[in-house]
């Protein structure tokens, strides 16, 4: 029996990204300001890209409107703190709080009526539209002109979530290795378990006695609590909040985009993958508005999808760990084949 | 003696044809019966009834004396019915040990528990050595083993398998009836579908015979193989032995 194997590997995976948080922080100490804010979002990203991946990767359930709880989160801090000078701590609970709940009633909803799979994921996005629009016409949440957080002072103050941005990029790389390890962590418990076996098949799972209604509900709800946070970070970094920039198509793929092109399932695909294409995509966009092309990051992020699904199908860092040699390793960094996003 | 499972007048209709038609029969504790008969004779269908996976259109299914008809398959199983798939549904992306870990959790959340009943599970069933392999090394007959091992680990009192010996060595079917004669020792009740009259005679105490949707015959296998009925339906019309 090889239980000792596993626990070896176990470490191995720990220590490893223990250095990488570490080199990330030793990064964060050293870089210019332009590094800093893109990293920042990087790492946004990779926590939010996390909860995306523990819906799809690990529940098997596909959204493409994450955006609706990356917007729920941000317009939470942003009212409460913007309105009434509550802590954005208190609007990052209360945010996921709603997001959660926001995304229980709609999954709950869905899977009652058999809407599943590519029609679920069809669905988020009409909900994140829907909202987005709302929002727009609603003046009480600042409508299609927003909501802008005072000009930070420049002194850091933990207990309202303000600082410059060195610590917002610290504030980012806290939140992305609890995304990592969690994700690590969720995907070795009983709920990791269960959902893996939902994911893979969900009437084996159940002839197992897993109880899959719930366990899709709550994998929704915890995927959007988690993104909601993500979000109220976000607004906060990024000093203002309107409803096409924080709850548009653009962010719903943009939390996507890390998972699918890092390695679906996995704990360090998120993180990989932002920091792949998120750059790729700031880049390619200064340089179209150099070149006086717009949209050249979309085809940029299109040509990595299509790249990335075309030679590395289980994405890059399966791929890079499969380099290593490690053929033992349980395939679970596996894009779920939509034969198993239609059921 | 108490039946741990009666099935009554037992009705499933399909468009256009009645794949389990007025069935009837009971499985006594720790026994193992065996549920033969033709090709689409409405075995699997029967299973997927009492299972949950389908509803019957009349009849019912008692297991311990609860009616099971409006039950989804996962209460079926937590009341402790499990069963395998006639083909094998591994979760492809998980390990082997993990697979069988999965039907630990409907009885505990306690992660080091499931793991401990999936590593017996797996020795019961002689797949221990491939705990740590993915599904897709395995061989046929080693996925049809792991099925039965993912199904033990609920913890059934009533097991349900599908055509588990199917596709392998003699040699590898006499391990298995040894596993389920060894179950069965243990107080497990086995209703197992199986094609093989050998081993049919060699491990069940009681058989059960479906033709066409209907129940043509039921008792000892020596006396169901004497069945003329049961012999037509097998040979077909004008053998008799
Ligand atoms: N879901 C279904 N829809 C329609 N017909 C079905 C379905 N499942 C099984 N049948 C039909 O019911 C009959 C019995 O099938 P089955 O129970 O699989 O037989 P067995 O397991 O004895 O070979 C077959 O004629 C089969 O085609
Ligand atoms: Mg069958």
């Amino acid at each position: 029996m090889q239980r000792t194997s596993n626990q070896a590997s176990d470490t191995k995976r720990w220590s490893a990204g223990a250095l990488v948080f570490a080199a990330l922080a030793v990064v964060g100490g050293m870089s210019n300001a332009y590094v800093i804010s893109l990293l920042t979002i990087v790492l946004l990203f990779t926590f939010m890209g996390q909860s995306w991946n523990l819906m799809l990767g690990i529940g098997g359930q596909l959204s493409i409107g994450h955006a609706l709880f990356v917007g729920i989160g941000a317009y939470a801090v942003a009212i409460l703190n913007i309105k009434y000078g509550v802590t954005p701590w208190i609007g990052l609970l209360l945010g996921a709080v709603i997001a959660g709940f926001v995304g229980a009633v709609l999954a709950w909803l869905s899977f009652r009526f058999e809407v599943r799979g590519i029609y679920f994921a069809l669905l988020t996005i009409a909900a994140a539209e829907f909202v987005r629009i709302m929002f727009g016409g609603w003046d009480y949440v600042g409508g299609m002109q927003g909501l802008f957080y005072q000009a930070p002072s420049g002194a850091m103050d933990l207990g309202m979530l303000r600082g410059d941005a060195r610590f917002y990029y610290f504030v980012a790389l806290a939140l992305a290795a609890i995304g990592v390890a969690g994700t690590e962590l969720i995907s070795r418990s009983y709920w990791g378990y269960v959902w893996r076996a939902m994911r893979d098949d969900d009437e084996a799972a159940r002839a197992l006695g897993v109880r899959t209604f719930r366990h899709k509900v709550l994998v929704v709800s915890i995927s959007a609590a988690t993104a909601a946070i993500g979000g109220g970070v976000l607004g906060l970094v990024q000093g203002a909040i309107f409803p096409d920039s924080i709850m548009g198509m653009a962010i719903s793929v943009d939390v996507l985009i890390g998972p699918v092109v890092g390695g679906l399932g996995t704990a360090f695909g998120p993180l990989v993958g932002s920091m792949a294409a998120i750059p790729l995509h700031h880049a390619m966009g200064a340089l179209g508005d150099a070149l006086g092309l717009p949209g050249l990051n979309s085809v940029a992020y299109g040509a990595v999808l299509i790249l990335v699904v075309w030679f590395l199908p289980d994405g890059i860092w399966p791929s890079i760990v499969r380099l290593y040699g490690a053929t033992q390793l349980p395939a679970r960094g596996r894009i779920p084949q939509l034969r198993k996003v239609e059921e | 003696m108490t039946a741990l499972l009666e099935v009554k007048n037992l009705t499933r209709a399909f468009v256009g044809l009645v794949a389990v038609n007025d069935v009837s029969f009971s499985l006594q504790a720790g026994r193992i019966t065996a549920l033969i008969g033709p090709n689409g004779a409405g075995k699997t269908t029967c299973f997927n009834l009492v299972a949950g996976a389908l509803r019957p259109t009349a009849g019912q299914v008692l297991f311990e004396g609860r009616s099971l008809e409006r039950e989804p398959p996962e209460a079926v199983c937590r009341m402790g019915i499990a069963r395998t798939f006639q083909i094998v549904r591994p979760m492809t992306d998980m390990s082997v040990l993990e697979n069988a870990m999965v039907g630990a959790f409907s009885w505990t959340t306690n992660v080091k528990e499931a793991r401990e009943k999936a590593y017996e599970s797996l020795e019961n069933v002689g797949l221990a050595g491939k705990a740590n392999a993915r599904t897709d090394q395995l061989t046929l007959p080693d996925r049809k083993m792991l099925e039965m091992a993912k199904a033990l680990s609920t913890r059934p009192k009533l097991l349900l398998l599908d055509e588990v010996m199917a596709g392998l060595r003699p040699t590898e079917a006499a391990g298995v009836v040894g596993v389920l004669h060894r179950l069965a020792e243990g107080g497990l009740t086995i209703l197992l579908v199986e094609h093989v009259m050998r081993i049919v005679m060699e491990v069940a105490s009681t058989v059960v015979v479906l033709h066409h949707g209907a129940k043509i015959a039921e008792g000892k296998p020596s006396e169901v193989v004497a069945n003329p009925a049961v012999l037509e339906s097998y040979l077909g019309a004008g053998f008799h032995a």
